[in-house]
C-alpha cells in the first residue's frame, strides 16, 4: 500500500526547502561522576522541522534523555552546537517547554488550574486574568475541566500526565520536549494518551522532541525517529513513521519497520528474525 | 505427569445499573464526634488532671503538690488580678520579636547556602559549632554585651530558634526533587522567585517542623533565662513570675505559672501550626 522510496524521497525534499526549528550539530554530552568523565553522546546531529514529531529512540544508556535536556538547556554540551530558530541554546527557557516522566513534576501546593497557569505567571507571558483563560482553554482540550480545582494528589497517573501536557501546551513553546512522558503509566492508559496526544496534535500542531525506549511508541507517535546506539550513545539511523499510527499496530508494514529498527538498534543478523515472526505481545516492544 | 488446568466454559454478562446499594454509608455520629481531634485530646486532659487531683488530696501538702483545683483556683486570681496577663504578655512580646528575627535570620541563611558553596559551608560550620551549645549558656556573656534588657534576651532567644530553623529548612531545600527544580528553572525562574516559587512551598513540611521545634527552643529559654536571672528585661515575665512565688512558697501560684507556660504551648500547637498545617501540606497531600 505504501511506497515507501517515493515517500522518502518527498519527505527529504520539503525538508530540504524549509528552514529547520531546531538543528543539533555534532553535539557530544559528558556526564562528571565522582569517578570519572562519562561520555553520554558522541557527535549526535539531527534536524526538527516546525510540526515534527520527532522521536529519540534507542536502548537505556544511548544518551536520549541528555540529549533532550541538552536541547531544554539543564545540560550543555562538551562539544557541537544546539541552535533553536538559529540561536544558539545557553540555558532554560520557557521556548522549550520539558514535560518530565516524574509525576512529581506538578507543584503539589498548586490546584491543576494553577499548575497550568504556573509558566506563564512565571515567565510573564501572560498577566493573571488571561494566563487563567488560556489555562482553561488547554485544560479542556485535555478533558480535565471538572478537575480545574483539585490538588495533584487527588489525580490519577494519567490524569496527572494530562496536566503536564496541557501545561505545555498552554505556553506555547517553540518546542515540547517530553522525556518518556508515558513511560510510568500503565499499559491502557499509556495507550489512550498516545492517542490523546496525537488528537491534539492534529488540532495545535506542535513540534515535537519525544524520548522513548518503545519500538511501538515511537513507530504510533513520531513521524521521524531517530536510532541511537548505547555507550556512547551515537547516531544508527533516521527512519520515517508519518505513515503509522495506532490503526497499523498489527499491519505487516507496521512489523516490518518495527523489525528493522529492532536490526538496527541491536546488530542483530539480517536473517534471523525473520524466521520468527514478530509477535505484538512480545517483551521486546515494551522494554 | 504434568499437571494442566481444566478448560473450563466462557460467560459473558450484561450487567444492569446498580441500584438499592448505597455506594458511601455514612459514619455514625458518635463515630464522626470521636475523630475530633480536640475531643480525643480533651479527654486525655481531663484524666490527667483528675490524676492529678487525687495525688494532691492524697499527698494532702499544699507545699509540695498543690490540687489541681488549688493551682486552678491560683490560675483565674492571677488572672483576674491581672498580674498573670502582664507577665505573660511581657514574655510573649520578647519572644515574638525574636522569633520572627531569627525565622529571617535562617531564611537569609539557608537561601545563601542554596545559591553558594560559600553560603552551603558557612551554614554548615555555624550550625555544627552553635546547634549544640545551650542558648542559656550565652547569657552571662549577652548580659555582659548588650546590658540589662531586652538586648540580651533578644539575643539569646534568636541563637535558640535560629541554628534549629536553619538546619531543617536546609535539609527541606536539598529534598526538593529534580524534576520540580527542572520544572522551575524551565519556565525561567532564578535567584530569589526560585527559593519562593518552589524552594520554600516544596519544603515546606520540614520548614513547619524547624518553626515548631525553634518556637519550643525559643519559650524553654526565655522562661530558664528569667529563671536563672531574674528580671532580666527590668520588668520581670512568667519565668519571674514563677521564680518570684516560690521564693514566696506560693507554691500553688508557681504551679499556676506552669500551667501558663503548658497552655500557651498547647494553644500555639493547635491554633497556629497545626492550622497552618492543615491548609498548606496536608491539603497538598504532602504530609498525611
Amino acid at each position: 500500500m505504501h511506497n515507501p522510496a517515493a515517500e522518502t524521497a518527498s519527505v527529504s525534499a520539503t525538508a530540504q526547502t524549509a528552514q529547520p526549528l531546531l538543528q543539533v550539530d555534532r553535539v557530544s554530552l559528558q556526564y562528571r561522576t565522582a569517578q570519572a568523565v562519562v561520555q553520554a553522546t558522541h557527535e549526535v546531529g539531527f534536524h526538527v522541522h516546525p510540526a515534527d514529531r520527532f522521536v529519540l529512540l534507542g536502548p537505556s544508556g544511548c544518551g536520549k534523555s541528555s540529549l533532550l535536556k541538552s536541547v531544554a538547556g539543564f545540560l550543555p554540551p562538551a562539544a557541537g552546537e544546539i541552535r533553536l530558530d538559529g540561536r544558539l541554546v545557553r540555558e532554560p527557557g520557557p521556548d522549550r517547554i520539558v514535560v518530565f516522566q516524574e509525576f512529581d513534576q506538578l507543584p503539589p501546593w498548586k490546584t491543576v488550574l494553577e499548575n497550568v497557569m504556573f509558566p506563564l505567571l512565571a515567565s510573564k507571558t501572560l498577566p493573571r486574568r488571561e494566563a487563567a483563560e488560556r489555562a482553561r482553554h488547554y485544560l479542556d482540550k485535555v478533558g480535565l475541566t471538572r478537575f480545574a480545582d483539585a490538588y495533584p494528589h487527588t489525580l490519577s497517573g494519567g490524569m496527572k500526565a494530562r496536566v503536564a501536557i496541557a501545561r505545555a501546551l498552554a505556553m506555547q513553546p517553540r518546542m515540547l520536549l517530553m522525556d518518556e512522558p508515558f513511560a510510568a503509566l500503565d499499559a491502557l492508559t499509556r495507550r489512550k494518551m498516545q492517542e490523546e496526544l496525537l488528537i491534539l496534535w492534529e488540532e495545535v500542531r506542535f513540534t515535537l522532541l519525544f524520548v522513548t525506549h518503545s519500538i511501538e511508541e515511537a513507530l504510533v507517535v513520531g513521524n521521524r525517529i531517530l536510532l541511537l546506539t548505547p555507550h556512547p550513545g551515537r547516531v544508527r539511523a533516521e527512519i520515517n513513521s508519518h505513515q503509522y499510527d495506532l490503526g497499523s499496530l498489527g499491519g505487516a508494514g507496521f512489523q516490518q519497520t518495527a523489525q528493522r529498527i529492532h536490526r538496527l538498534l541491536f546488530d542483530e543478523d539480517a536473517a534471523s528474525p525473520s524466521a520468527q515472526p514478530i509477535n505484538f505481545s512480545d517483551v521486546r516492544f515494551s522494554y | 505427569m504434568a499437571l494442566t488446568p481444566p478448560i473450563r466454559e466462557e460467560y459473558e454478562l450484561t450487567l444492569a445499573p446498580l441500584t438499592g446499594t448505597p455506594l458511601a454509608r455514612p459514619l455514625s455520629p458518635w463515630q464522626r464526634l470521636w475523630r475530633q481531634t480536640w475531643l480525643r485530646k480533651g479527654v486525655i486532659l481531663l484524666l490527667l488532671a483528675l490524676l492529678w487531683e487525687s495525688v494532691g488530696r492524697w499527698q494532702n501538702n499544699d507545699l509540695l503538690l498543690p490540687t489541681f483545683m488549688q493551682t486552678a483556683r491560683a490560675f483565674v486570681d492571677g488572672l483576674a488580678s491581672g498580674e498573670l496577663f502582664l507577665k505573660t504578655w511581657l514574655s510573649l512580646q520578647v519572644l515574638l520579636k525574636a522569633y520572627v528575627l531569627g525565622i529571617v535570620l535562617a531564611f537569609l541563611l539557608t537561601t545563601l547556602a542554596v545559591s553558594t558553596q560559600f553560603g552551603r559551608d558557612l551554614l554548615g560550620t555555624l550550625t555544627s559549632m552553635f546547634n549544640p551549645l545551650p542558648a542559656i549558656a550565652l547569657l552571662p556573656i549577652a548580659l555582659l554585651w548588650f546590658g540589662l534588657g531586652q538586648g540580651s534576651l533578644i539575643f539569646v532567644l534568636v541563637h535558640s530558634v535560629l541554628w534549629a530553623l536553619a538546619v531543617n529548612t536546609y535539609t527541606g531545600f536539598l529534598g526538593v526533587s529534580d524534576t520540580l527544580r527542572m520544572a522551575g528553572r524551565n519556565y525561567g525562574l532564578r535567584g530569589l522567585p526560585f527559593v519562593f516559587h518552589i524552594l520554600v512551598p516544596a519544603a515546606l513540611p520540614s520548614i513547619l517542623a524547624g518553626l515548631r521545634i525553634g518556637w519550643a527552643f525559643a519559650w524553654r529559654t526565655l522562661i530558664a533565662a528569667e529563671l536563672v536571672f531574674g528580671a532580666t528585661s527590668g520588668q520581670g515575665g512568667l519565668g519571674w513570675y514563677i521564680f518570684q512565688n516560690r521564693n514566696e512558697l506560693y507554691t500553688d501560684k508557681v504551679f499556676a505559672g506552669l500551667a501558663m507556660v503548658i497552655l500557651i504551648g498547647l494553644l500555639v500547637e493547635s491554633l497556629v501550626f497545626n492550622t497552618l498545617e492543615r491548609v498548606t501540606v496536608r491539603r497538598w497531600g504532602m504530609q498525611r
